[in-house]
């Protein structure tokens, strides 16, 4: 692309100093943001359970296994989102899409799972307000849910304008995946340190 | 109540740490005046030296000024001169070097809106269970009757009652919202934090009435939670307790 | 202001949905000043309960709806309304968009030499939550029981008791919370990539390293208060016990719920951001006044590496100093301490930038317009706010003074005559910019003689009082024998501040009357050195018509190669 006067320098091209693009840089930055959003609410569940007469442990009260196999699926779509940027560098676009898909399908079993969880939780009346144990269960991880569903909708955004992106300018698209990528990746270790605090401690 | 205590500047003091307090916000602001001042003169004199003029040009190199560099090292100096020497000795000596316990007279406070709840530990020097289940209009502290400990209990509302030249250590409480329990004229101010209680002390050493002010937004009837300090000579004191005591 | 905006498109995605930085931020910079004037119309009523408790507002006072006003005497829910909306609005929704989203939208690209933001959707966006969150918080005046009345702190048990005010506050809250967070991205990433061929960040101008440090501040500081307010969130729609111990009794009855929480983890969250959010308040307002003294002092400024190394330390110290605010929440002497070594370390730089500004005048040709004189008002206004800080940051002093008028005192004069007079200086410095045309300088002079008298005839006396230990949040002040006898203060102070409003009419004719009848000026007309001078007033799409190459500093004032007296960054060769 040519750069005038007028148009917004290092969109593809990396920064020669800096060595990123600008929405590289960016999607740092945000992420360093949901870091403190996150550590925050890490440091209130370490406040409330340090000063808690009781807490109840994690496995005696949380589905163990099934959160284990939501970790799988999590860690299995961190690998379909790498795959799928893989795919787009080296210009195969039809595996762009089919790894791309599978990351936002794992996105969603992750979610239905977590349905159900909180289903079975509900029938059982341990609604957030029965304790400060569940309080912060539902919070962070419903927290965490919306950063999964935002996730998955950025990744269908890509899946079904990937073609016309693609054939506009297919090194942006590359560029735009990997962003997207970035976010997956920092949601999917959210969950990594979640499932222990949450489930195992 | 007697209006001259409180005047534009501080309130009177009353209390054994308070002039200590007095003595650094007055040492403080003698400074903050010196340096305000003598730097406002310098900002009107640079101001009036190098305004705008025919055959008056701005000079392009700057000259490096040391005195600049000198005052803030001095008043660096000063904040932990001040820190070390007054402020820090301060609050170890109000929050953390309490009295021994069988010198001090012992007292509850619990705020609620809008009001606090004194309670006095009686005669046997012990304070009566007390519990959230029985808390209603006319047993404020939740003081439970079954205790053999609460039968002597002395509870009043916004009336504190201490003797003068006695140390007295408050555990400070509230039943529902946060609440600051200030005595201008004792140079006492504690958020009252409810699931918490906090201990503070203080000795009085003049006697009067004085009052007891919420500073901490409590609620539409903060502005009104005012509470009544009276500071009685021992014996007047001791009257006091007997006539306030439970038949 | 035409010509702004992309030409080639129509007029709603020209002006209204705009992605072109100059657009949105001129859209922040109205919507500021409106909440600006809002907020201070609150102050207004404020002060008349202040001076006169309990007697009936006159004039206006029957405009008011019954659960504000009976008979036009203002109601303790009402007053409490307020005082937290006050707070509010001039913090998150007048100084902030101001300073950040209008001067920082509109300068900073043009002073790196860039063609826009890095991200101008983004841009939009977050003008865009940031308004919609200025209308939530406007419409919650109007839901039953009325605005939040917790205070701008929002301090629980009491806000999460409160009524339904407080939740629209907090929706409120994650609107514009999200809005700075996209705005800082945007900053950061087109401070660090946009900038022209030649310009390396030890040329960039103090006024862009300003905003640089600030954007740090709201992209770290402000999560902490956005995971705080969803918590709130969930103790007032969820019943959940975050902030909410056990065993709590209310109106006489067990509250139910699960207890467990902790009332006081609620400001360690709030003042995380709460504190550096004051940096934010000040960063900015350093920078225009730097830009300001630089450009009509003639000369360099006197130590810019000093200015620059003092915003960055301020950044990182800003985030260990916010306990200070909390000394009286049952802190140890440990604890306490530290807090107070922070507190007096980060007051050094502050000093230090200070100091520079007044030395930068040291050997100038001072001009005396309307920009400057805001611009030297902010240094002996900012010490005193900054001074006042001291018996405050001290533990000891603070217990007599801790929500004294004291404390309004100290941080009005940091941010009204401060900070609030830096953003004056900041408009009648690029309103030509802008518009092309130049502000009335004989109007702003009448504007700023009275503004500076006036607002320290209000401020003053509130530290007075504060020393004679009259609290703040004080429905009415008569209520207790010592803030009666500083009564007369009150009286006084609320007179000013009815003149302060008087007082900015001139600047309202200015501002609308120079739109159409104002001089019409060229690209530079102060003369200034820094690249936004060197685009067309006011700038086209796209900003400069070939791409800038900078040559040198910022500040080249009045250097002996120049016969012009000015050497802008963008000039090879002197003129």
């Amino acid at each position: 692309m040519s750069e005038s006067a007028s148009s917004i320098r290092y969109i593809n091209r990396p920064h020669p100093v800096t060595g990123v693009t600008n929405a590289k840089l960016g999607i740092w930055c945000f992420l360093a943001s949901e870091v403190m959003l996150f550590g925050a609410l890490f440091s209130t569940y370490l406040l409330l359970r340090t000063g808690s007469a009781s807490w109840p442990h994690g496995p005696a009260t949380l589905n163990v296994p099934l959160a284990t196999l939501n970790t799988l699926v999590l860690i299995f779509s961190s690998v379909t989102m790498v795959m799928s940027w893989a795919s787009l560098a080296t210009g195969n676009f039809r595996k762009y899409r089919l790894y791309l898909g599978l990351t936002a399908l794992m996105g969603c079993v992750f979610l239905v799972v977590k349905g159900f969880e909180y289903g079975h939780k509900f029938e059982h009346h341990h609604f957030p307000a029965a304790s400060t144990f569940y309080a912060i269960y539902f919070t962070l991880t419903g927290l965490h849910g919306l950063h999964v569903i935002g996730g998955i909708a950025v990744n269908l955004y890509f899946l079904f304008r990937g073609r016309v992106l693609w054939q506009r300018d297919p090194e942006r698209l590359t560029n735009r995946i990997e962003c997207a990528g970035l976010y997956w990746h920092f949601v999917d270790l959210v969950w990594i340190f979640l499932f222990p605090i949450l489930y195992l401690l | 109540m007697d209006k001259n205590y409180y005047g534009w500047g501080l309130p009177v003091d009353i209390s054994a740490h308070g002039s200590q307090i007095d003595q650094l916000i007055i040492i403080l602001h003698l400074a903050m005046a010196a340096l305000f001042i003598g730097w406002s003169v310098f900002l009107v004199y640079t101001l009036i030296r190098f305004r705008a003029r025919s055959g008056h040009e701005a000079v392009h190199e700057t000259r490096h000024f040391k005195a600049p560099t000198f005052v803030e090292v001095l008043v660096a100096l000063f904040e932990f001169f001040l820190l070390a020497a007054f402020a820090t000795p301060i609050w170890l000596s109000v929050r953390q070097e309490f009295p021994p316990d069988d010198k001090a007279l012992h007292v509850r406070v619990v705020a609620q809106q809008f009001a606090w709840n004194i309670h006095y530990p009686g005669e046997d020097g012990i304070f009566g269970r007390t519990d959230p289940r029985w808390m209603g209009s006319a047993n404020p502290l939740g003081l439970d009757g079954s205790d053999p400990a609460a039968k002597d209990d002395i509870t009043t509302v916004n009336q504190l009652h201490v003797p003068v030249d006695t140390p007295v250590i408050v555990r400070l409480s509230s039943k529902d919202v946060i609440h600051s329990f200030t005595i201008p004229v004792m140079r006492v101010k504690q958020d009252a934090i409810p699931g918490e209680s906090i201990p503070l002390w203080f000795e009085a050493k003049k006697t009067g009435e004085f009052e007891i002010a919420c500073a901490q937004l409590c609620g539409i009837g903060h502005y009104r939670m005012r509470g009544f300090f009276t500071v009685d000579s021992k014996e007047k004191f001791g009257e006091w307790l007997k006539a306030e005591a439970p038949q | 202001m035409s010509g702004h905006a992309d030409p080639g498109l129509p007029f709603w995605r020209k002006y209204i949905f705009s992605t072109d930085h100059k657009v949105i931020g001129v859209q922040y910079a109205v919507t500021g000043l409106l909440f600006l004037l809002f907020g201070f119309g609150l102050a207004t009523l404020i002060r008349w309960q202040l001076a006169y408790p309990g007697q009936p507002l006159p004039l206006i006072g029957g405009w008011f709806a019954e659960s504000q006003m009976l008979g036009g005497i203002m109601l303790p829910e009402f007053y409490y309304q307020l005082g937290a909306m006050h707070g509010t609005i001039m913090v998150f929704l007048g100084v902030v968009p101001l300073a950040v989203g209008g001067f920082g939208n509109f300068v900073l690209p043009l002073q790196i030499g860039a063609p826009d933001m890095a991200f101008p959707k983004l841009n939009l966006m977050s003008y865009w939550l940031y308004f919609i969150g200025g209308v939530i918080m406007f419409a919650s005046f109007f839901v039953p029981g009325g605005a939040a009345q917790s205070g701008w702190t929002s301090y629980p048990p009491l806000s999460v008791i409160a009524s339904d005010g407080q939740t629209w506050w907090l929706i409120g809250m994650a609107f514009l919370i999200n809005s700075s967070l996209l705005g800082s991205v945007n900053f950061i990433v087109t401070i660090v990539q946009l900038r022209a061929d030649g310009l390396s960040f030890g040329r960039l101008p103090f006024f862009v390293w300003a905003q640089f440090v600030t954007a740090f501040l709201l992209l770290l500081a402000f999560p902490p208060l956005e995971a705080a307010a969803v918590l709130q969130l969930m103790d007032r729609l969820a019943h959940t016990s975050f902030f909410m111990p056990s065993g709590l009794v209310i109106n006489d009855a067990v509250v139910n719920i699960s207890g467990g929480g902790n009332a006081v983890l609620w400001q360690h969250l709030f003042w995380f951001l709460a504190h550096p959010e004051v940096y934010v308040l000040v960063l900015p307002a350093m920078g225009i006044v730097a830009e300001v003294i630089a450009c009509n002092t003639r000369k360099p400024l006197y130590s810019y590496k000093g200015l620059v190394l003092s915003a960055v330390f301020i950044g990182f110290m800003s985030f260990i100093v916010w306990a200070h605010h909390m000394f009286l929440t049952n802190m140890g002497t440990v604890m306490s301490t530290f807090f107070q070594v922070t507190t007096m370390i980060i007051s050094i730089p502050s000093v230090v930038i200070l100091t520079v500004l007044v030395l930068s005048l040291w050997g100038g040709a001072i001009r005396f317009n309307t920009p400057m004189l805001f611009a030297i008002a902010f240094l002996p206004m900012f010490g005193m706010g900054g001074l006042t800080g001291l018996p405050l940051g001290l533990a000891a002093s603070d217990i007599h003074l801790h929500d004294t008028y004291y404390v309004i005192g100290h941080f009005h004069y940091v941010v009204a005559p401060g900070t609030i007079f830096a953003l004056f200086a900041g408009i009648y410095h690029w309103f030509p910019k802008v518009t092309g045309r130049r502000m009335s300088e004989t109007l702003g002079k009448i504007h700023f003689v009275p503004s500076f008298i006036l607002m320290n005839c209000i401020f003053f006396p509130m530290l007075m009082q504060g020393l004679a230990g009259v609290l703040r949040r004080m429905y009415d002040p008569l209520q207790y024998a010592h803030a009666q006898a500083a009564q007369p203060l009150n009286v006084f102070a609320s007179a000013a501040a009815w003149l302060l409003a008087l007082a900015q009419i001139p600047f309202i004719l200015n501002f609308f009357g120079s739109l159409f009848w104002g001089r019409k000026t060229g690209e530079n007309p102060w003369e200034a050195t820094t690249l936004e001078w060197a685009a067309p007033s006011p700038p086209p799409h796209g900003n400069f018509l070939e791409a800038p190459h900078v040559y040198r500093g910022p500040y080249e004032y009045s250097p002996p190669q120049a016969k012009s007296g000015f050497w802008p960054q963008h000039v090879k060769d002197p003129r």
